[in-house]
């Protein structure tokens, strides 16, 4: 079985967004990028069912810049056997990405696709459940565990109030919380590797999907500031406190 | 054609070992520098960990199971590594190349495994009466049949607390010259646990607390000559061979602490607000930042370019010596700006700054001085211009 894991380039987690002074995006110039750790934990996730002999290839796709090459490397570096690049010279909107992976998936017919479970940087949440539905696949949110058994993928999803166990018929698509593992760091020998393996690119202008934007940015802000937090030296003065200035209890 | 950037391969390798400190490493060296200890089970765990990355013995070639990597792809690495804690770098295998010189029994005895990271090893050269003048070394051995006697001692020695073996440099002779006598020196491997030699702990450094150096001990210490390594008398041949590497790799751990020290200022400078406005807006402070990104891309410059001779298989004796020398002095003048961009609270342990202060001391010392730098640097500039 053929594992589809998609890798969106996003700015790096450990780097402060900052919104330019338009106040129209996050500012994205000379700001150190990283593959959205999401993804990561989903190729992963594909790289142990492929050593746990469930899956034979894992196939990394990413629509982006030439520069989303280098997020692809990485998968490629931690074990994926190809890639495959949609290369747009704008961040499309999720509803655009879930055509652009349908048409991926038409071509690469694969038995599985893992996402993250969002992209840190729009955090929409939406491409994986709108990919299950164009193509009509079981789909599996928020997995924090995945076993494959012949026709069927076994998940657990971390929901609201708890875990919820579901069973699958494949194909299906799932999407990765951050439980479902430890991302491994790529070696040195899939890296000297990662050159070697195929990268395919394909134009999104020439895949002939609808890309238009349907969402408008009406305005960008910073999160509120957090105050600094105090020390108590006791749980009495924590209960004092909680009573007088934060009056919570 | 003038090419200056990295191949993918070289930015993945930089990137990866980036991320190893960032996840490994930054959480425990607080911890690590103010008790001075690196707990022996998270030094194992950084072991295997670096070991399943596939990158124990990154500076080795692959026929003896190393990385195989080129001069500039290995100073990538050690330049990322010196973001983090030397105490816990020092986990991350990558042995002395002079094990290099090692030749049949001995390449399954020390240079194998230490290159795969299940040996440890540690290099022995200065003595409380020979730093600079190495040759001045005290330690001797005396034949004995087919056996050396060796009696003397080491100080100084880095991280000889986790060696399984040390590589040790001996004087085994004297010749006469027209200087005068001049001693031989020999290289010899000794193992932990040899009858008459014994690793016990040294000073306490303001650098790279955690990160130990030992004091060496040899009394009446038997080693037969299979323990030599090289050839009799010639230690310091594979000495200038091979530890022109260690060099490098300090220059390249400065720019590395550097860059790591400026991108933890440079936000502050924005966030911070004196007198109604950011201070990096006080050109106080920003001509601080202009000064140290210079010296900081000068410095990282000079070293990949040192190393790049090295791949081109140029003479690259003096660039090193550049590197070395303005790297280490380039660290000291930034970590110190830092703290100063920082104001007082640039010298509270709460933040990383005054570490890196301390830190940037030793590096103008150890490996050789700035001043034997200048020495090397400056001789081959003049040898050839005198008769």
């Amino acid at each position: 079985m053929k594992a589809l894991v998609t890798c969106k380039r996003v700015l790096d987690p450990y780097i402060k967004a900052r919104i330019n002074a338009d106040g129209s995006a996050v500012n994205l110039d000379n700001v150190k990028m990283a593959m959205n750790p999401f993804d990561e934990i989903a190729v992963e996730e594909a790289l142990r069912l492929k050593e746990a002999g469930s899956v034979t290839e894992v196939v990394a796709v990413s629509i982006g810049g030439p520069k989303s090459e280098e997020t692809l490397r990485q998968a490629l570096a931690m074990g994926a056997d190809r890639a495959i690049l949609v290369e747009s010279d704008q961040d499309i909107e999720p509803l655009a990405v879930a055509k652009v992976l349908k048409a991926v998936c038409d071509e690469e017919q694969p038995g599985l696709v893992l996402m993250g479970k969002q992209a840190i940087d729009g955090d929409s949440n939406q491409a994986g459940q709108m990919l299950a539905g164009m193509l009509n696949w079981a789909q599996g949110t928020f997995i924090s565990e995945i076993k494959i058994d012949g026709e069927t993928a076994n998940v657990t999803r971390e929901i609201d109030g708890g875990l919820e166990k579901l069973s699958l018929k494949l194909p299906a698509v799932v999407t990765a919380d951050l439980r479902l593992n430890e991302p491994r760091y790529a070696s040195l020998p899939n890296i000297m590797k990662a050159k070697k393996k195929p990268l395919d690119k394909k134009p999104l202008a020439d895949m002939g999907i609808d890309t238009a934007k349907r969402i408008e940015i009406v305005g960008l802000s910073e999160p509120a500031e957090r105050q600094a937090g105090v020390m108590v030296d006791s749980v009495a003065a924590l209960v004092e406190k909680l009573k007088t200035e934060a009056k919570v209890i | 054609m003038m090419h200056l950037g990295l191949s993918d391969e070289q930015q993945l390798i930089a990137d990866t070992v980036r991320e190893f400190v960032r996840n490994e490493i930054h959480p425990h060296e607080a911890q690590v520098d103010r008790s001075g200890e690196v707990p022996e089970e998270l030094g194992r765990h950084l072991t295997q960990t670096v070991q399943s990355m596939g990158f124990a013995g990154f500076n080795f070639p692959e026929e003896v199971g190393g990385g195989g990597l080129d001069q500039v792809s290995q100073t990538l690495v050690e330049r990322e590594l010196g973001r983090g804690s030397y105490a816990l770098t020092t986990f991350f295998p990558r042995p002395s190349g002079i094990l290099m010189a090692c030749e049949g029994e001995q390449r399954e005895r020390y240079l194998l495994p230490a290159v795969k990271g299940d040996k440890f090893d540690a290099l022995a050269l200065t003595e409380p009466n020979a730093g600079s003048d190495v040759r001045g070394m005290q330690c001797y051995a005396k034949p004995d049949g087919d056996d050396w006697i060796v009696n003397g001692s080491k100080h100084f020695i880095s991280h000889a607390n986790l060696a399984d073996f040390v590589i040790v440099f001996i004087a085994t002779g004297e010749e006469q010259t027209s200087r005068g006598p001049r001693k031989l020196i020999t290289c010899f491997l000794v193992d932990r646990g040899t009858p008459g030699f014994s690793i016990d702990k040294g000073y306490n450094s303001v650098s790279h607390r955690g990160y130990h150096n030992c004091i060496l001990s040899f009394d009446d210490c038997r080693l037969p000559s299979s323990q030599i390594l090289g050839e009799l008398h010639r230690g310091f041949d594979i000495a200038n061979q091979w530890l022109f590497g260690t060099r490098l790799a300090v220059a390249a751990n400065c720019v590395g602490r550097a860059r790591e020290c400026f991108e933890r200022t440079l936000p502050y400078t924005v966030e911070r607000e004196q007198f109604g406005q950011s201070i990096g807006k006080f050109q106080g402070v920003s001509f601080k930042l202009a000064d140290m990104i210079t010296e900081i891309d000068a410095a990282e410059w000079l070293t990949l370019a040192a190393a790049w001779r090295v791949d081109q298989g140029l003479e690259a004796n003096r660039e090193i010596a550049s590197a070395k020398l303005y790297a280490t002095e380039m660290l000291a003048r930034v970590t110190d700006e830092a703290i100063q961009i920082h104001g007082g609270m640039g010298l509270m342990d709460d933040l990383p700054f005054e570490r890196y202060w301390r830190d940037a001391r030793v590096e103008r010392i150890w490996d050789g001085t700035s001043e034997i730098q200048r020495h090397i640097i400056s001789r081959d500039l003049l040898r050839p211009l005198e008769s």
